[in-house]
């Protein structure tokens, strides 16, 4: 059925050829004898330009190039949680096993899916006769113990139901169902269907996200949340910390899936994420992580025009899910680097640069990209709310935030989590900014705390906040005068600035207690520090100085601190205890006061 | 490999254009992408290059060797029909050789060995094992703060006169890893001066080091374009040592600055759209095809450990080469100027370095349960006394508070005792961590808020004091 033509050009990873009439845009090719894959990027005449998703050494003019008819799609159905996959959905493991080799080589053909695999597939009841259209769920497969797979109608298809399997085993290539279309006659159904990778799945309607996607991250849930359907930019220079950010994130939020794109990062990162998540348990289930994630790895030394198309691949995937009516976290790293493989490409197109040299259609990209996050009420019946939720990593050069990719990110996103590479250097992770970092959420999940955990929240929250703004002003003063020269209060200010930082804002990725603080802790913690500040607050009014506070209750501000690592998520009330002598220690210096004003002054 | 070889060696003589180091050869319609090129010019002289874009009717050159003398006409350009490959073996161990992998020891021709291609393939992250053998490098700034450990790729960002060479040799001469097996070192010089080869010839013959090394020398008065060739053929043999013989090989580039701005030159000279700084949009995966280079692999028994040494141009670290580096890799080791001028060696800025595989190598069985903890620590009782320190140039240090002097004098220790120490003086890592612990312990216990209470009273030289005493 398809086109053919033959190579004329090659340059790097584009390759231009002739006689391809009839091919259309973005249309999947097969380039040379080893059937290489390609996409169509651009039409002149009979000529298509085609970016190649492998190596292109040893292809010539003349080599043949094969049309598919179909654009580049992913396949969707049971069978890719747990699985680590190319900027194209190519299986890793399974190319692995084929290639019987450590190195990826190219023209390996694997399908998404594993075609031999037998899935216990559960009718939903549909009976023969009913009226079915896209995303209706015709029934449901165990995919792993924490996510049952809904089997869809494929958007695209409405008809007549004519049958339906029974409940049984099957392979993701067997019918499990046949529909009546109008005007295309009797249509087969499998359990998965494939999917452009560049077209949104459709969904009914979009709402504003209101419920916070919980991370077990203070700073980020408690300071900058993010909510469920909303989007989220990590910048931030090298070493500040964003890939550890990042798979925490991955790790802990209260996502039902994950996905991870590793985008033109590091192998190792993602060897890490393969080797670690298999054996850390979810705190939501307590099951494995790997049960509910997807790896996507187009490291950086893979074909560039691969990492291109591996932000759609994930997406496309996440809004796969998000149609079964589940919360999805897609974890982008980096956009700096999908971006980049668009400058490459466009270049090789030679197509007019606008801001450094990158293409005058990158910020409407970006746009779409982050367009496709949301919380919907999808397709089909019975009726449900699914969410994709997007965090992607932005790598500034020289961690400057007024390059275009930055730039232009902070136009479609809501939270923006500024990583600091000062922060990095004194080791305080994560490094987020807390002044250049802002989140449009924080009014829409208040509710949901109040409503949760404390009514208080956003008083206490917000009065934090500001300790630390004043910190920030104060700061500057001290380089002046010294710390010596500020007036009590302020010094308090400094002090319980001090106690945010170390024992709110930091967190431990790697500690078992700390990686991961559940809303309840975090609102204990935020409670302590901000209830032993107006205390203190009051007795420095009545005279106390804050040097008496630190000399007497320096053990104790540690231990606050310590909680961190010490108060486990079940046993939150012992926050209070360490809060309550704190207190009562502040009570015993303002008697003592009384006792002995002369000293006061 | 397969493919090109049932193809035939063909001849042009039709250049029409010459332009810096490419040839533009008119005529062809079968060149392939990245074949191999042998250029022959008038008067016999024969130099390599390779196919950089191929189209119907001519294919562009980039000459290696560089362009100086080839005339449009007389000059023979044979496409071999084969892409850039070369012989392997480890036959290559002790022995040196120039930046296009042919000997200049003055001994034999490499007779033995395996043909790979030089741009290797990608490894694959299935395939990959995480590393986390811990390499003890005897540096105290290292292994304290910053460990490697074996597969990491982690770099040296140094400055033009910073003893970056000396900390390379140090390392090189002092790694081990707990069970005892020795590294192969691949070295390659990337566009180095003379006495820096000298140098690194030297240090490797007087050691008797060169037994278990190949060193691949690329002048800096060789053309720019063997420049890109030199690390992709260091590369080629260590993952041949690594992953076919078993052998845990370090790869030391030195220097990355010159194989970036050779890079520049060819991509000026294709006249490509230009990134940042003229450098080429493209260098971030280039670099990343060398980079990624390094690793261990699933069922093997070897590894690649990679040490590139870059010197940031007027010590910006946001230059475009230290920052695409620092991207790649797996963290990096920041030389001071500021430190090297107090007379600090090695003048490692730890609180500008980092090892991101750190985590893993540390701990428990690996080095010693308290090294997460006092790491941390040491990282945040520093980067305090630093601040004090421009705070204290200010306003005196007396309008400091007693703990702020304190960290002041921590700084100072640090600085002296932890961070100084000899060219030969090779630490173990109890050392490094006992030493770490004598300067922690100026400061107030309340202070350490990154230590577990556990391990302070078992390695805190107070408590370890009266353990003594008590028995």
């Amino acid at each position: 059925m398809g086109v053919k033509g033959r190579i004329i050009r090659v340059a790097g990873p584009l390759v231009v050829a002739e006689g391809m009439t009839g091919i259309q845009m973005y249309e999947m090719v097969e380039v040379g004898e080893e059937r290489l894959v390609g996409e169509v990027n651009r039409i002149v005449g009979d000529k298509a330009y085609i970016q190649v998703y492998e190596s292109t050494t040893g292809l010539k003019p003349g080599d043949p190039v094969y049309g598919t008819g179909a654009p580049l799609s992913v396949e969707l159905g049971p069978g890719l949680i747990g699985k680590i996959y190319d900027g194209i959905q190519r299986p890793l493991d399974a190319i692995r096993e084929v290639a019987k080799s450590i190195f990826i080589r190219r023209g390996i053909k694997v399908p998404a899916l594993d075609r031999s695999k037998k899935w216990h597939f559960k009718p939903s009841g549909l009976k023969p006769g009913d009226k079915v259209s896209g995303g209706d769920i015709l029934g449901e497969v165990p995919e792993t113990p924490l996510i049952t797979h809904k089997v869809l109608v494929p958007p695209d298809v409405h008809g007549v139901l004519k049958w339906v399997a029974s409940e049984g085993e099957y392979t993701v290539e067997d019918t499990i169902a046949t529909v009546e279309v109008p005007g295309k006659g009797e249509v087969e159904l499998k359990m998965y269907h494939k999917w452009p990778v560049r077209k949104p799945r459709p969904i009914r309607e979009k709402f504003e996200p209101a419920e916070p996607l919980i991370t077990g991250w203070r700073v980020i849930d408690t300071m900058f949340p993010i909510a469920k359907g909303g989007t989220a930019a990590i910048p931030g220079p090298f070493g500040s910390g964003k890939t550890v950010t990042l798979q925490s994130l991955a790790k802990w939020s209260e996502a039902r899936v994950v996905i991870y794109i590793g985008c033109g990062e590091r192998g190792n990162e993602m060897t890490d994420v393969l080797v670690t998540f298999p054996k850390l348990k979810d705190p939501w289930t307590g099951r494995p992580m790997m049960e509910r994630t997807i790896l996507i790895a187009n490291t950086s030394n893979m074909p560039v025009a691969a990492r291109e198309a591996s932000i759609y691949t994930g997406v496309t995937m996440a809004e796969y899910y998000r149609d079964m009516g589940y919360d999805v976290l897609l974890v982008a790293d980096s956009t700096s680097r999908w971006a980049e493989a668009l400058r490459e490409i466009a270049g090789r197109l030679e197509e007019m640069p606008a801001e450094e040299g990158y293409p005058s259609y990158l910020a409407s990209r970006l746009a779409e990209f982050y367009g496709r996050a949301g919380r919907v009420r999808t397709l089909g019946s019975p009726e449900r709310i699914g969410s994709v939720t997007i965090t992607g990593a932005v790598s500034p050069p020289g961690g400057d935030f007024t390059e275009p990719v930055t730039a232009n990110t902070k136009r479609f996103i809501r939270v923006f989590w500024a990583l600091d590479a000062r922060l990095a250097y004194s080791r305080h992770y994560p490094a987020i900014n807390w002044i250049m970092s802002y989140s449009a959420y924080v009014e829409t999940v208040a509710e949901w705390w109040h409503k949760n955990v404390s009514p208080k929240w956003k008083q206490y929250r917000d009065e934090a906040y500001d300790i630390l703004l004043r910190e920030d002003e104060l700061k500057e003063i001290v380089r002046l005068v010294g710390t010596e020269g500020l007036s009590e209060k302020d010094k308090l200010i400094l002090e319980v600035a001090r106690l945010i930082r170390e024992g709110f804002l930091q967190q431990n990725a790697f500690d078992p207690i700390d990686a991961f603080a559940t809303p309840q802790k975090q609102w204990k913690q935020l409670e302590a520090i901000i209830d032993f500040y107006h205390a203190a607050l009051e007795a420095v009014s009545k005279g106390v100085t804050v040097k008496q506070i630190k000399d007497s209750l320096a053990v104790l501000m540690r231990e606050l601190v310590m909680t961190r690592y010490k108060v486990p998520n079940d046993k939150v009330e012992e926050i209070d205890k360490i809060k309550q002598q704190l207190i009562e220690g502040l009570q015993k210096l303002v008697e003592g006061q009384r006792t002995a004003p002369a000293i006061a002054a | 490999m397969a493919e090109a070889s049932t193809r035939v060696v063909r001849e042009y003589e039709t250049i029409r254009e010459v332009r810096g180091p490419l040839v533009i050869v008119e005529g062809i319609s079968d060149a392939a992408y990245d074949e191999i090129v042998e250029v022959e010019l008038p008067n016999g002289e024969k130099r390599r290059g390779r196919v950089l874009e191929t189209a119907q009717g001519y294919a562009v050159v980039q000459v290696f060797e560089g362009t100086t003398g080839i005339s449009a006409r007389g000059t023979k350009v044979r496409f071999l029909a084969r892409t850039l490959e070369v012989k392997v073996s480890d036959e290559m161990l002790g022995r040196i050789f120039n930046g296009l992998g042919d000997p200049i020891d003055g001994g034999p021709p490499i007779t033995s060995g395996v043909w790979r291609d030089i741009n290797g393939d990608p490894l694959n992250p299935a395939a990959r094992e995480y590393p986390e053998d811990f390499i003890q490098t005897g540096v105290s700034a290292i292994d304290g703060m910053n460990t490697m450990v074996r597969g990491q790729k982690l770099p040296i960002f140094s400055g033009s006169g910073l003893p970056h060479n000396k900390l390379a040799v140090q390392i090189a001469r002092q790694a081990t890893v707990r069970t005892g097996e020795e590294f192969a070192v691949v070295f390659a010089a990337i566009g180095v001066m003379h006495d820096e080869a000298l140098f690194f010839k030297k240090f490797f013959e007087e050691t008797g080091a060169i037994k278990r090394a190949a060193l691949f020398i690329n002048l800096a008065d060789e053309p720019a374009s063997v420049r890109l060739i030199t690390p992709r053929l260091a590369l080629t043999l260590a993952e041949h040592l690594a992953f076919d013989l078993g052998m845990h090989v370090l790869v030391i580039l030195t220097d990355m600055t010159n194989y970036c701005e050779a890079l520049r030159e060819i991509s000026a000279s294709r006249e490509e759209v230009p990134g940042r700084q003229g450098y080429p949009g493209y260098m971030y995966s280039d670099l990343a095809s060398i980079y990624e280079r390094a690793g261990r692999a699933k069922g093997k028994k070897g590894s690649i450990t990679q040490m590139p040494i870059l010197t940031m141009p007027n010590d910006d670290i946001t230059h475009p080469i230290p920052d695409l580096t620092g991207y790649i890799t797996e963290g990096q080791i920041v030389l001071s100027r500021e430190l090297h001028n107090r007379g600090i060696y090695p003048p490692i800025n730890v609180l500008m370095s980092l090892s991101r595989l750190m985590k893993e190598g540390i701990g428990p069985g690996k080095t010693r349960e308290d090294h997460a903890n006092v790491s941390d620590q040491l990282y945040a009782a520093y980067s305090r006394a630093v601040e004090l320190r421009s705070l204290a140039a200010i306003v005196g240090e007396e309008s400091l508070s007693e703990i702020d002097r304190k960290y002041l004098r921590f700084g100072e220790a640090f600085e002296q005792r932890f961070l100084s120490q000899g060219f030969f003086e090779n630490r173990s890592i109890e050392e490094t961590l006992d030493l770490a612990w004598e300067i922690l312990a100026i400061l107030p216990e309340t202070e350490l808020y990154k230590i577990k209470d556990e391990y302070i009273r078992k390695y805190h030289p107070k408590y370890r004091k009266k353990a003594q005493q008590q028995q």
